[in-house]
């Protein structure tokens, strides 16, 4: 009877093929959305803290401000830091190099193409504390760097944007009224996490961006990379004290500055790509919502129908557990192939969203188990329960029901 | 050699429906007992409380107060399931409105009954068929109701309360739809089926000729059982 009953299931959702696709339609697309999204979310966040890793755990930032990260109150501009203050912080001893930098957005020409990148504007420590590697060329030279001469070193987004296929070495690119020799190219590293370009970038020794970009000699970020062995808590706090005492800050006052680690930097990054999960996790909440309200609509346009047939089926001889349990089994069946069908879906999309964005894929049993049971529910509570209310009349109320 | 209890015995029954002002008595106390082999004609005028009768003899309704016995048992005291079995071993229904499943084929709509019998499916195709074949649609097997004109639906709920080969079978106007070739082929049918294999068939009727193949035919005016009587056969 079991299998009859199977059989007899199976005949419903094919008599009624527009009520099961349209339900099995609402099961797909809540959990395909929820499955997909969390999954490309979850691909991210633990993408920006692979990314961060890669920086390395020994690196240390220091920022002018307070909360300017955060987003939090600005309040007044801060104080920017100078060449000396980087001196000092790289004179501390558990600092191995500190790399000062200065960035700004402008306009690179070369001939007829023009490119809006970021000019950065530091030394040779850069490349080392950040690992970038050139892929031809040179890095600056001592004299370069010392006198502010117009050298710069590319990414290859920018090689790409304004030389084409043409040989970037060597020729002079524009930025305001500079002209720039070429004389490196970056790896390339992709994309990051959130979708922005590593590669757009012009690297020049920070005189040369003082004097010719900038106009004044404010070195925005302290970027310092710490000793092996030595304890980066310990280090903060000598960086910070040092701060402190150089910008005169008294006791009792708040620091102006910031000094971060990369477990602070990747807390920071990874709550943001948490907010985007979450928003991201809104939207499928939603999508499972509404496809629940899809099924559950079906479901009951369809009940007058369904109460008919319950009649017809009653009068017909069936016991009422018979029939309950051929409607049971119809909204499984449904739900599990829409379940099945959304999880394939949604942990396609995933594939394909993180491929794109460049991320891990990183699929979740947990949210897949728990989209899938949602719709499941809905699907099984909205086919099964109204039958049950039919089957509890009499065959004759059931019949004439409208 | 008869069998002494009848097997359908109606003692008191009245169906009420609504309450108040808006009271209606669709069965005002009927006494009626039906024995085994007896082909029954009801008639009357419409809302006398045919249907309702029907209804109750089929046990897909139950009477506000009276006793239904059937074969001697008190329908009111077997179980909900216990009467779908009795539906399904004893009784062949044909509605007033026919009630088909929609988009499900005369074969499969016939076939119902008996995956609830628990027959295989070759010998449910086979009975379905015969069935199918006795009401004259045998090639209109693998049509849908919304395929099917009036008439034809209604032989469909006919070769349906006939497939399972029941004991009673309760038919409500089963030839309101036809013309009365088809009518008068109808009731051969069932003329056949109360004389060979003993059927016992209540049937609603408003038209004389085809009361005419009944045996007994009861008036019924008001709910109530106005006459009861053997048919006066016309030759
Ligand atoms: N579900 C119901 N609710 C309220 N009143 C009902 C209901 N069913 C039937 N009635 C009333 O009961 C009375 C008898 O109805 P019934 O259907 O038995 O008549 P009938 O003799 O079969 O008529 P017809 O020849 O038109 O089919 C009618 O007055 C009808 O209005
Ligand atoms: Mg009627």
């Amino acid at each position: 009877m079991l299998w009859e009953t199977f059989l007899l299931a199976l005949q419903a959702i094919l008599r009624n093929s527009m009520r099961s696709f349209l339900t099995v339609l609402g099961i797909v697309i809540g959990v395909a959305a929820v499955i997909a999204m969390v999954t490309v979310g979850q691909g991210s966040a633990d993408q920006v803290t692979a990314d961060v890793e890669k920086l390395g755990s020994n690196i240390v930032m220091v920022i002018p401000g307070q909360d300017a990260m955060r987003g939090g109150p600005s309040g007044l501009a801060p104080q920017p830091f100078s060449m000396k203050d980087n001196d000092a912080v790289e004179a501390l001893s558990p600092v191995a190099v500190a790399a000062p930098i200065s960035q700004g957005r402008e306009r690179a020409v070369f001939g007829n193409e023009n490119w809006r990148t970021d000019i950065t504007g530091t030394d040779n420590r850069y490349f080392e504390a950040a690992q970038w590697e050139l892929e031809r060329g040179r890095l600056f030279e001592d004299g370069e760097i010392k006198s502010g001469k117009a050298v710069c070193v590319i990414g290859e987004t920018v090689r790409d944007k304004l030389f084409g296929n043409a040989d970037p070495l060597g020729e002079t690119i524009r930025i305001k009224s500079m002209s720039c020799e070429v004389i490196g190219l970056t790896k390339s590293k992709g994309a990051s996490t959130f979708g922005s370009d590593q590669d757009d970038f012009v690297i020049m020794p920070i005189k040369t961006y003082f004097r010719r970009v900038a106009g004044n000699n404010d070195v925005g970020l302290i970027f310092a990379s710490i000793r092996d062995g030595a304890s980066i808590p310990d280090a903060m706090d000598d960086v910070s004290a040092l701060m402190r005492e150089r910008r005169l800050i008294g006791v009792g006052e708040e620091d102006d500055f910031e000094v971060m680690d990369m477990e602070q930097l990747t807390t920071m990054l990874t709550g943001i790509t948490g907010i985007l999960t979450g928003l991201l996790a809104a939207v499928a909440a939603v999508s499972l919502l509404v496809g629940g309200i899809g099924i559950m609509n079906i479901m009951l346009v369809s009940v007058t129908e369904r109460t008919r047939e319950i009649g017809i089926r009653l009068a017909v001889g069936a016991q009422a557990r018979q029939v309950l349990m051929q409607f049971l089994v119809e909204a499984i069946v449904l739900s599990l192939f829409g379940g099945l069908i959304g999880i394939f879906l949604g942990l396609g999309l995933g594939l394909l969203g993180s491929s794109y964005l460049n991320v891990p894929f990183q699929p979740q049993v947990s949210i897949i188990l728990l989209a899938f049971g949602f719709s499941a529910a809905v699907g099984v509570v909205f086919g099964y329960f109204p039958a049950r209310r039919a089957a509890r009349m009499s065959p004759i109320d059931s019949l004439r029901h409208e | 050699m008869a069998d002494p209890t009848p097997l359908i015995a109606l003692i008191g029954i009245w169906r009420t429906y609504g309450t108040g002002e808006a009271t209606v008595h669709a069965l005002a106390g009927i006494d009626l007992t039906i024995d085994r082999g007896e082909f029954v004609a009801i008639m009357g005028p419409s809302g006398s409380g045919k249907s309702t009768a029907m209804n109750i003899i089929g046990c897909l309704d139950a009477p506000t107060a009276g006793h239904y016995l059937f074969d001697g048992v008190e329908v009111a005291g077997l179980t909900r399931d216990q009467r779908a079995l009795l539906r399904r071993h004893y009784l062949g229904f044909v509605f007033q409105g026919y009630n088909l499943l929609a988009r499900t084929s005369a074969l499969k709509n016939v076939e119902l009954p008996l995956i609830y019998k628990g027959l295989p499916r070759a010998e449910r195709i086979a009975l379905a068929m015969e069935a199918l074949e006795k009401v004259g649609l045998a090639d209109r097997a693998h049509h849908d109701p919304s395929q099917l004109s009036g008439g034809q639906q209604q032989r469909v709920a006919i070769a349906r309360a006939l497939a399972g080969k029941p004991r009673v079978m309760l038919a409500d106007e089963p030839t309101g739809n036809l013309d009365t070739k088809r009518s008068i082929e109808i009731m051969k049918v069932l003329e056949r089926l109360n004389g060979e294999d003993g059927l016992t068939i209540v049937m609603v009727t408003h038209e004389e000729d085809m009361a005419q193949f009944s045996n007994r035919l009861i008036w019924m005016v008001d709910g109530k059982i106005a006459r009861d009587e053997p048919t006066r056969k016309v030759a």
